[in-house]
């Protein structure tokens, strides 16, 4: 109380005085994340850009080029290859993942004391799956004569290794991708501890079936974490790298089908030193993640259900 | 919130409580209806376990088959369903531990270890101390910088490793640890920002303010008042900031050149490629012992991870 009752007139400078001291406090706390801004995220984004625009090869100097480098991307087949081999591998494994996650979150939905117990068994192949080891697992399981081949055979639908197949590569990647389906499912549970009961009685008053209660209560009040698992397991799958390094052998094969976007820009930058046109590659990515995920935002307001319960 | 939220809702009333129908002499019409829904519900139950068992085994199965086929020899790997060793040996644990061209495979661990340890250091540091910043101080020009780092959680990785890749070899950094770490003491993992700020911005504000009026500036409210709170948060960074770098692949591929700095998962690679095609039994060990400080994390640290995946929404 001492404070307060010092000079009036002393208050007004003090008053800026403290905020420029709080200024101050809050640059200097924010310090390690500025410099690693400027240093590693800013600066580098700036460089890409204008090297996306250079013949670059980290030994000689770069050399202006303007558009040719991305000319000759949209002529470059293994480039509009790996697109395509990415965009298969997003559209399709996303939701299929993001489907069985939200399955398996249903099932173990209810009050049992083994719930936890399975979330946790579910869960551990996210924190492993994209290591180089489950790839060599992977690899193991899938080539010729491995196990699954002997279990289609089993059957008498054997067709040998998938790793050598051009056509099974990407099932088996999806598979691998689907196999981590926990982490997506733990939010999902998270999520569906968060729906009213209420309305589940309101409907069952009502004669509603479990059909009708998923569609019309679960699903809608899911919808922002759905859109949030989404979100997260789409921009994921783009960073794709270990596995399908390691189940090539780093070579994208076998006839490019497993050269996803990451790894070609791999390969370009890092083994032919052609910098600029990796970072022409970045930057077109960066532009297209950046358009699919405004579109995203923006047709989310037609199905993300926001209610003041959930958020 | 209305009271019919709190009362448990019971679809079936007839069956819920039965504790001994034995004793129960009245009511036989009432009795064989109760038995039957009793024996639908009861199938019903078996065949749901039954759905989740299978799919343990299922989701199990690839990492039960990797660790025991690490212990039988190479010929009997891999067209073999049946995990279990029929001669059981640790004969390529002793391969794997021989290490690889020459190099010990404690060598790889430790770099491992190394790398691992000092990603949890520079991202606790890093991400406790900026998010004090964001979550605690009014200065201005904090939204935008909180926005743009929101931002940054979304861009894809690939259009700053190149000119990262530049920048580390044109200070001779290339071939060290340095360019691995350094990111990690400067918060550029966005994440773990995030979460800190979420956990600080959660903690009651009363307590900074009462050591304001003792007096205290922001290094030591920092240090004496939020800090000891923040341990769950701190945590589940630590935890997943391990995991991440233990099996981090790409970038030591990118910027481990001599073999004696190799992390794990590049040794294993150099293995995979080193090796005849034969010998997968080394390989499955190798793999194995690649995992084990990951698989020992999860089974020490389960609550937090999942707590911390289905709160934070972290990936794995």
């Amino acid at each position: 109380m001492t404070t307060t009752n010092a000079d009036p007139n002393a208050r007004r400078p003090k008053r800026s005085a403290r905020q420029r001291r709080e200024t101050a406090a809050g640059y200097s706390f924010l310090a390690p994340w500025l410099l690693g801004f400027f240093l590693l995220t800013a600066g580098p984004m700036v460089a890409s850009l204008y090297l996306a625009f250079t013949s670059y090869d980290l030994f000689s100097s770069p050399q202006w080029v303007g558009f040719d480098n991305f000319t000759a991307l949209f002529n470059d087949d293994r480039w509009l290859n790996s697109v395509k081999v990415t965009l298969v591998y997003v559209l399709v494994g996303t939701p299929i993942k993001i489907v069985a996650a939200l399955a398996v979150a249903m099932l173990l939905n209810r009050k049992s004391r083994a719930q936890g117990a399975y979330r946790s068994i579910f869960y551990a192949p996210s924190l492993i799956g994209a290591s180089v080891s489950v790839a060599i697992v992977w690899k193991a399981m899938f080539m010729d004569e491995g196990i699954v081949d002997s279990i289609q055979s089993l059957f008498g639908v054997g067709i040998g290794g998938w790793v050598g197949n051009p056509d099974m590569t990407m099932p088996m990647l999806i598979l691998l991708a689907v196999w981590q389906f926990g982490a997506p499912m733990v939010i999902f549970l998270a999520g569906l501890k968060q729906v009213p009961q209420d309305l589940y009685e309101a409907a069952e008053v009502d004669g509603s079936g479990p059909v009708r209660k998923f569609f019309s209560i679960t699903l809608p009040m899911l919808s922002p974490v759905i859109f949030f698992n989404l979100l997260l397991e789409t921009v994921n799958a783009f960073q794709v790298f270990a596995s399908a390094f390691i189940i090539s052998g780093g070579t994208g094969g076998p006839a490019g089908s497993t050269m996803f976007y990451t790894l070609y820009l791999y390969i370009r930058g890092f083994q032919d030193f052609q910098m600029g046109y990796a970072s022409a590659m970045a930057w077109v990515l960066v532009v297209a993640v950046g358009i699919l995920t405004a579109i995203y935002f923006r047709t989310s307001r037609y199905w993300v259900h926001y209610s003041g319960d959930t958020r | 919130m209305t009271d019919a939220a709190h009362t448990p809702h019971t679809p079936y009333p007839a069956v819920i409580p039965e504790p001994d129908e034995a004793t129960r002499p009245s009511d036989p019409g009432g009795h064989e209806a109760r038995r039957k829904a009793r024996s639908s519900r009861r199938s019903k139950r078996a065949l749901y376990h039954l759905l989740i068992l299978v799919l343990t085994v299922i989701v199990l199965y690839p990492a039960i088959w990797m660790l025991l086929s690490s212990f039988k020899p190479s010929s009997d790997i891999i067209g073999e369903i049946n995990p279990i060793p029929t001669d059981f040996s640790l004969d390529n644990y002793r391969t794997a531990f021989g290490g690889i061209g020459g190099i010990s495979f404690w060598s790889f661990f430790w770099n491992s270890v190394i790398l691992a340890v000092g990603s949890v250091i520079g991202v606790v540091l890093s991400a406790t101390v900026s998010a004090y910043a964001f979550a605690r101080i009014q200065f201005p020009g904090r939204d935008v910088w909180f926005a743009i780092m929101i931002g940054t959680l979304l861009l894809p990785f690939h259009v700053v490793i190149i000119p990262q890749y530049i920048i580390f070899n044109n200070l001779g950094l290339v071939n060290s640890f340095i360019p691995l770490l350094a990111p990690k003491f400067l918060a550029a993992e966005a994440f773990f920002v995030f979460l800190m700020v979420q956990f600080m911005r959660n903690l009651p504000r009363e307590l900074d303010e009462a050591a304001r009026v003792d007096g205290a500036n922001h290094v030591r409210i920092f240090r004496s008042v939020v800090l000891p709170l923040m341990s769950p948060a701190v945590m589940t960074a630590s935890i997943f900031a391990f995991i991440w770098s233990w099996n981090d692949f790409f970038g030591p591929l990118l910027y481990l050149k001599d073999p004696d700095l190799y992390s794990l998962p590049v040794a294993l690679r150099l293995y995979v490629d080193q090796t005849s095609v034969s010998d997968y039994g080394a390989q499955m060990a190798m793999a194995v012992l690649a995992l084990v400080p990951v698989m020992l994390f999860f089974i020490v640290f389960q609550r937090y991870i999942v707590e911390g995946v289905s709160t934070q929404g972290l990936k794995g």
